[in-house]
């Protein structure tokens, strides 16, 4: 398994919901990694920051209200501008499988739907480390699922 | 914007590069020299409102002083994962001008005993080469006897608060008899006045009693003075003894937990292969 990661949870924009995200973090301390969880409601800005000082290789982007389509891109894009293209980002919340494509394209490795096992997540973490996966890199991989 | 203290601040600094000095020494791939600088750590139990004075307090600070705070949360012991969340309390980070003359950092205990792993020295002491003019130390939320901090912090803040029990919680001893300054927090709700005076009351009869500041840290009541009185509060040099102890202690506990086969001897016991005395021979060669 992959050795112990620094891993930030994030809520971008306004909506309020972070049932999922906080069951994400505690399934990720279990595992024996170091989840920094931002709370609601946090900027892109904000988020890179949160990264950058707390040395995150991942970071796990949750919403379920709708604006992933504009703040997931924005975040990728923030991260590649402040040297932190190695970071791992995933994503997880309700987000449509149109919509997902773009995402992918815009450097997030997996995207994780409701009734995602807490296994899968751990498993796409193990295997990301060992894969060219940082969010500017540009090199097609993505999470297949279980 | 130009940062007092000691010229340096955080313009031009490189915070990635930092954070990623940080994460070095933590895993113990590198050893910072020594850099001694102003370390206040803030104790108390969980819940009576660590993070937000702290946050509270670098608003007053923050405009004179460049500030790194070191927030240390318990990993757990038996996934050895660690949820870290005192950040969320942090506002001042949010500051678009304030925010920049802070770094924060959550730090996780690791296989740490106590409120305050050691490595936190050796994080501080890069934080202090790097130009950072105090750093605050938040501890676990810890109880009566935890006292480990001791041996890292030039200052110990007690932060207490209302309602956590009656008269003969105060008059026990431990933590509080080394704090260099008691606040009771949650000054706006009742029963806090009461409380700082016992606390008063008990420590009167010791002849090291420490100052007590009532403030809150919702309503910012008294965070002025506070903020002014922790930088005025001098270390006592009775509470020498204790640290110099408590510095001792980690320095051994350090030693044996970096043994290479400390892991293996803890299994060893666990499954039956060696009885506990077997283990402590082996580990004290």
């Amino acid at each position: 398994m992959a050795g112990r990661q620094r891993i930030v949870i994030a809520k971008p924009g306004l909506d309020g919901h972070d049932r999922g995200a906080k069951v994400v973090a505690r399934a990720l301390r279990d595992a024996g990694h170091e989840v920094i969880y931002t709370g609601l409601r946090r900027t892109p800005e904000q988020i890179i920051m949160t990264a950058m000082d707390e040395d995150a290789s991942f970071l796990g982007l949750s919403s379920l209200s709708g604006a992933h389509g504009h703040l997931f891109p924005k975040i990728c894009k923030l991260l590649t501008e402040q040297g932190m293209g190695d970071v791992i980002v995933f994503a997880g919340g309700i987000i449509p499988e149109g919509d997902r494509e773009a995402l992918y394209d815009a450097g997030i490795r997996a995207i994780f739907g409701p009734g995602t096992s807490t296994e899968e997540i751990l498993s796409f973490i193990d295997e990301a480390v060992q894969k060219p996966s940082g969010v500017s890199v540009e090199s097609g991989w993505k999470w297949q699922g279980l | 914007m130009n940062p007092v203290g000691n010229g340096r601040g955080c313009e031009g600094l490189n915070r990635r590069l930092l954070a990623k000095t940080l994460s070095e020494i933590e895993n113990r791939q590198l050893i910072p020299k020594r850099h001694e600088g102003l370390i206040i750590a803030f104790t108390g139990s969980p819940g009576v409102g660590k993070s937000c004075l702290i946050d509270r307090l670098i608003y007053e600070w923050s405009t004179t002083k460049t500030i790194a705070v070191l927030a240390v949360d318990p990993t757990s012991p038996l996934s050895g994962g660690a949820l870290l969340g005192d950040r969320i309390r942090m506002t001042v980070l949010d500051e678009p001008e304030l925010g920049k003359q802070v770094y924060f950092r959550s730090v996780a205990t690791r296989e740490s005993s106590g409120s305050v792993p050691s490595i936190v020295g050796d994080l501080a002491s890069h934080l202090f080469s790097e130009g950072f003019d105090m750093v605050l130390v938040e501890t676990v939320g810890a109880g009566q006897s935890e006292m480990r901090c001791a041996a890292l912090a030039n200052k110990i803040i007690v932060v207490e608060g209302p309602s956590r029990g009656d008269i003969i919680q105060a008059e026990k001893a431990g933590l509080l008899e080394l704090a260099d300054l008691v606040v009771v927090n949650k000054s706006d709700l009742p029963g806090a006045s009461k409380v700082a005076h016992e606390i008063q009351s008990s420590l009167n009869l010791t002849d090291t009693a420490p100052n007590i500041v009532l403030a809150s840290a919702q309503t910012g009541e008294g965070i002025e003075e506070l903020a002014e009185k922790i930088l005025l509060t001098k270390s006592s040099v009775k509470t020498n003894r204790a640290r110099i102890r408590e510095r001792i202690l980690m320095w051994h506990e350090n030693k044996l937990l970096h043994r290479e086969n400390f892991d293996y001897v803890i299994k060893q016991i666990s499954s039956g292969e060696l009885s506990f005395e077997e283990g402590l021979v082996i580990l004290s060669d």
